[in-house]
């Protein structure tokens, strides 16, 4: 069991590994014999991150001592490349993708190797080009009947061969549903690191380790996670987090097919039916601006001035989980920790008074504008524009304006 | 047919604070609760008891404090609880603690389908219930909005996705991953509360799962943390005054400026 303890001889009771614990797992309490009161850790809370050794890299009162398992670890030296899982749905590839691409193409010059992708379904290889045009140096493609609508067993078992034959370092995946779902069964195969997620990736110089910035609880500390000695290092984000690819046509590339033999893929579930769903009409993770509406709407009709607003404005319709408790508005436009995390480009928070859950669903928004009674909310606090008053009477007069 | 849930105990996130002074999360003294996604599984659990009979067991990994939180499922309707805890386990990161999970599982006794929510609040990762399967060797589907049935080892659902849902058959035994419009959950019963107190919860060590020393808590995590920092807080911009049309007016201008219409 790793160890982590303080030298009592060392420790003034300055404090700084007080602050520097994201896990508030340190005090300072009175010790027998000592007149300061000392550092003392809360074995229970700590997670060994290592925050407070930096925080106390004068002193050096404080030490871990991590296990000395002999973990299985591997020659890193043996895997190169930055790989895209290219996910694609009713055969449309899907739009994290090329953002991925983008990113990866930072990564993969950063470490002087070439940046892949790897493309399933049926009938598919036609799309293979996409990639290529957006940066993709060679592309892995999977054609095969079995592949037509994604089941995890296949789709894990193939992208498992595909890593073992040929040794990247990087993969990154959409945080999509199908992309948590199959990316954590990779993972748990290939005994890999997966980090969920990420709002920032980078290279460390000195080790080629990718860096996996991701928010954690809820977006009030960001993490920045290592996998240092598992091959690949696997990563998912979600969409509009990084800038999509330019399209480039002259840009040329290699198409590898792969082929399989289908009886030796374990293919245990399997897909009777897609049924799309019409009521949602506007996907929120995917507009550009948001309207969303919350308590200070004050009845369930408020919506109908915040759709009108929508309209006006181009954009699709929020709203807070208490106005979705309440049955003012389906839970598919629900913002916020338990419902939808969005980025737009501008999000108009109408009589939301901004609890911390759903600030979390939407914080990263470029603009964001609030309308409120209440000047002293958090929601009007973050604010880019912070418009106080009566939604009832301004949100009209933005319509009006905007119709004009 | 036995069901197992999984689940975790999570801090109360309403309270959560950040102290302003020291950049810290604040969880003193805050409430510890059953994470809410889990809870669509444990009434989903009930349901599936109660419609073919069976019994339904209830495991978390956690501090020992983690008790509380399995004896609230147990009050709802669950018939068993397992905690499994060890300091060994500390520092997991989503790899060890599906491995830690897989290995408790194997020493329940036999099971049809194993439930758990789609992920934590605290976390985020949605990472450990497809690695669970995988480790079980079962299939899993995760994102699961309904069960539409079960017959002759046969369990049809719907996956949600993004654009609508799937219609998926996996054999059992399986891992499914539930979300939010799967059901809603129950609150419990007086005499769930009784059955609750008066349990007996089964404690599984490292020891107790022979779990292999590698491939547990933080020496068994292929992931470490390597900081944690405060993102730099969202700043208040600016405020626009005035009566509504006036206000209406300079917010277009801004919005104009900034070429978002």
């Amino acid at each position: 069991m790793s160890k982590i303890y303080v030298i009592s001889e060392k420790c003034f009771g300055c404090g700084l590994c007080v602050k520097s614990c994201p896990f508030s797992a340190i005090t300072l309490t009175v010790r027998p014999d000592k007149k300061l009161k000392l550092a003392v850790i809360d074995e229970m809370k700590c997670n060994f991150c290592g925050a407070c050794l930096d925080a106390c890299k004068k002193y050096q009162a404080i030490i871990i001592e991590k296990d000395d398992i002999s973990v299985k670890t591997v020659d890193k030296s043996l895997y190169k490349n930055v790989w895209v899982y290219a996910e694609q749905r009713h055969s449309e590839i899907s739009p994290v993708v090329f953002e991925l691409l983008g990113k990866g193409r930072e990564l993969a010059d950063k470490l002087k190797v070439k940046l892949c992708a790897v493309l399933m379904g049926n009938k598919i290889e036609s799309r293979a080009k996409e990639l290529i045009e957006h940066n993709a140096d060679k592309v892995y493609v999977f054609d095969d009947e079995m592949l037509n609508e994604f089941q995890d067993d296949p789709y894990s078992e193939l992208l498992s061969q595909l890593i073992g034959e040929e040794k990247p370092e990087i993969i990154l995946m959409g945080a999509t549903n199908i992309g948590r779902s199959f990316a954590s069964r990779v993972a748990a195969k290939i005994h890999t690191g997966l980090t969920a997620d990420c709002t920032g990736l980078d290279i460390e110089p000195e080790t080629r380790n990718l860096m996996q910035t991701r928010p954690a609880f809820g977006g009030n500390i960001m993490a920045t996670i290592l996998t240092k000695n598992h091959r690949p290092q696997m990563a998912t984000v979600r969409h509009k987090v990084f800038k999509k690819a330019e399209k480039n046509p002259n840009k040329k590339g290699e198409i590898i097919k792969k082929t399989f033999d289908g009886a030796k893929i374990k293919n245990r579930t399997k897909f009777l039916q897609f049924v799309a769903d019409v009521s949602q009409k506007v996907n929120l993770a995917e507009a550009d601006i948001i309207v969303s509406g919350g308590r200070g709407l004050g009845k369930p009709e408020g919506f109908l001035l915040i759709e009108e607003f929508a309209k006006a404005i181009g954009g699709a319709v929020g709203a807070s989980r208490a106005t979705v408790d309440a049955g003012w508005i389906a839970y598919s436009h629900q913002v916020g920790q338990t419902g939808r995390t969005v980025a737009p480009k501008l999000y108009v928070a109408c009589g939301i008074s901004g609890q911390i859950q759903h600030l979390v669903g939407m914080q990263s928004s470029d603009i964001i504008v609030a309308i409120n009674k209440d000047p002293e909310c958090p929601m009007m606090k973050i604010a880019t524009y912070a418009i106080e008053g009566d939604l009832y009477q301004i949100i009209p007069e933005i319509v009006k304006e905007l119709n004009k | 047919m036995n069901i197992i849930v999984l689940i975790k105990q999570v801090p109360a996130t309403t309270d959560v604070k950040i102290d302003e002074k020291t950049g810290t999360l604040k969880r003193e003294g805050v409430e510890a609760q059953v994470n809410p996604f889990d809870l669509y599984a444990v009434e989903e659990a009930i349901r599936l008891k109660e419609k073919y009979t069976g019994k339904v067991i209830v495991l978390t990994m956690g501090p020992p404090q983690a008790e509380k939180a399995l004896r609230e499922c147990l009050a709802m309707g669950c018939d068993e609880a397992v905690l499994v805890s060890d300091r060994e386990f500390a520092g997991s990161d989503t790899w060890a603690t599906a491995y830690t999970l897989a290995q408790s599982i194997r020493k329940i006794e036999n099971y049809d389908i194993i439930l758990c929510g789609k992920q934590a609040i605290d976390g985020d990762t949605a990472q450990v219930g497809p690695g669970v399967a995988e480790m079980l060797d079962v299939p899993h589907i995760a994102y699961v909005k309904k069960i539409e049935k079960i017959e002759d080892g046969k369990i049809t659902v719907e996956r949600m996705m993004e654009d609508g849902y799937d219609l998926i058959e996996s054999p059992t035994p399986c891992l499914l991953t539930v979300v939010k419009e799967i059901n809603n959950p129950r609150l419990p019963s007086l005499r769930g509360m009784m059955f609750s107190k008066k349990a007996e919860i089964k404690h599984f060590t490292a020891k107790t799962i022979e779990a292999d020393k590698t491939k547990i808590g933080i020496a068994g995590s292929p992931t470490n943390v390597m900081k944690v920092f405060c993102p730099p807080a969202r700043t208040g911009g600016e405020r626009i005054a005035g009566e509504p049309p006036e206000q209406a007016t300079k917010l277009i201008i801004k919005l104009k400026e900034a070429k978002i219409i």
